[in-house]
């Protein structure tokens, strides 16, 4: 497209160097084929569909919660990331980078930003299943995407659950405690759980049994690195919150937008 | 793109002119809209606050990026009076915890009694000189340069003599208070400035 006047002459040099065009593969996109161009030469809206169906845009019909989701967990990791700046996840000082977080950093409103976000994002999480249940998007042929997006309503919960821990005040030491114990009760793994004491070795001829499946070996005191919630439990959570269940969810996040398109894109009205 | 013409476009007449916009499926052609039209529309309201919002963000971030707490030693430390110093040996005492050699010379770099506040830096590549007393000077372990007592570089790869603090007494209790927020280079000629040193002339 040529545009008029020094500034045109200007864009016509820059969009012409080496540089430029290494970078920019296709030309402006104001035909039909440079807009397909800019969707399918872009590693990030290459997930997305070209083409979207008219009813897909409806909000009354998506109510946009999926990307309203995918918008929180960005949110999530750009304020996450801020903050691993000044905290640090030890029994000592935690609690009192979270009090320095609120009190004596500049705005300290990112530690709210980002609890706030995650409060929303496990709303949208539950109101995009619900939307996507709803109007029978789980049909074939989308069912496994409706898989992947099981799975990502329990990661969303477990990042919800290890950053409760982080705060390390009492509510949050106590939640977890409380929470965890569950874990106790998992068939063959957890030592309360069905099965468990199943699992078991001979000691001696004839003198008994060792339990192998115990307080101190079962599925529980692998996530919180001890028999109760302590200093290496706030660590194994903050590794598992900043990095394990992001590191799963985003693949599975572009897994999922991937899947939408390959899937004949949002499904369409009954 | 002539093939791209919509079912919905009637078929032009032989020898009427061409359609200003290619109709593409059932959309109607885009409104003219010049920037003045855009920058007072609805849209331009809405991208003025869109861009305003992420720079407020973006500058916000940044702040957030500098502490306002700073868990570090105070850069100006109390360091005792006159008397509490000998002669002419510099003084140890907050070399580990401040990085300085203190020292009441009765020969400055200009001959003159003065006392003065070394930055314990050597300023060859940064290691910490020690200081011999048997030998009368400050020798850097890493590359063997050489100081006088009073910071003056005199052998070795050592291109500059060592920094001075600020000194000065307070006015109150009379204390020294060395402040290493203000450094003083001989090559600049800053050795000269009266911050640099407090004077013992008359002591």
């Amino acid at each position: 497209m040529a545009k008029k006047g020094e500034l045109g002459r200007v864009w016509d040099y820059v969009v012409n160097t080496q540089v430029w065009r290494s970078v920019m593969r296709h030309g402006y996109p104001d035909t039909p084929r440079n807009r397909s161009l800019a969707v399918l030469a872009n590693l990030i809206l290459h997930l997305h569909p070209i083409r979207l169906r008219k009813s897909g845009l409806r909000v009354r019909y998506t109510w946009c919660m999926g990307g309203l989701t995918f918008f929180l967990f960005l949110e999530l990791t750009i304020t996450g990331l801020l903050l691993m700046f000044y905290y640090r996840p030890t029994a000592e000082y935690a609690y009192n980078d979270i009090e320095y977080l609120r009190a004596d950093v500049a705005l300290g409103i990112m530690r709210e930003l980002h609890r706030w976000g995650a409060h929303a994002m496990v709303i949208s999480v539950w109101l995009h299943m619900m939307r996507v249940f709803m109007t029978g998007a789980y049909k074939p042929p989308r069912e496994f995407n409706w898989s992947i997006g099981v799975i990502l309503l329990v990661l969303t919960l477990l990042l919800s659950f290890t950053g409760y821990l982080l705060p390390w005040d009492q509510l949050a030491m106590w939640a977890v405690t409380v929470g965890t114990n569950m874990a106790r009760a998992t068939p063959v793994l957890g030592h309360e759980g069905p099965g468990a004491s199943l699992v078991v070795v001979p000691y001696a001829e004839g003198a008994g049994t060792i339990s192998v499946v115990h307080q101190a070996s079962d599925v529980r005191f692998g996530l919180l690195g001890g028999r109760f919630v302590g200093a290496a439990t706030i660590l194994r959570f903050y590794v598992l919150h900043c990095v394990g269940f992001p590191l799963i969810a985003a693949f599975l996040i572009a897994l999922h937008f991937w899947r939408v398109r390959k899937d004949g894109g949002i499904s369409g009205p009954l | 793109m002539a093939e791209e013409k919509s079912v919905s476009t009637p078929p032009a007449p032989k020898g009427a002119a061409a359609p200003k916009h290619v109709v593409v499926g059932q959309y109607p052609p885009p409104p003219d809209i010049s920037r003045r039209n855009f920058l007072m529309s609805w849209a331009g309201l809405a991208w003025g606050t869109f861009t305003l919002a992420n720079g407020v963000g973006a500058a916000a971030t940044l702040r957030f990026m500098m502490p306002n707490v700073l868990f570090e030693p105070p850069q100006k430390f109390k360091a005792g009076k006159l008397d509490d110093y000998e002669w002419d040996k510099p003084d140890e005492r907050f070399k580990t915890a401040q990085k300085a050699w203190l020292m009441k010379t009765h020969a400055d770099w200009n001959k003159k009694p003065a006392f003065i506040a070394l930055d314990t830096t050597c300023t060859h590549l940064g290691c910490t000189p020690n200081v011999l007393f048997s030998e009368s000077k400050i020798k850097c372990p890493c590359h063997g340069s050489g100081f006088r007592f009073n910071g003056v570089n005199f052998e070795g790869p050592a291109p500059r003599p060592l920094e001075r603090y600020k000194v000065y007494l307070d006015p109150i209790d009379g204390q020294i208070i060395v402040d290493k927020t203000k450094k003083f280079l001989y090559e600049k000629g800053e050795w000269e400035d009266k911050e640099s040193y407090i004077d013992l002339s008359s002591a």
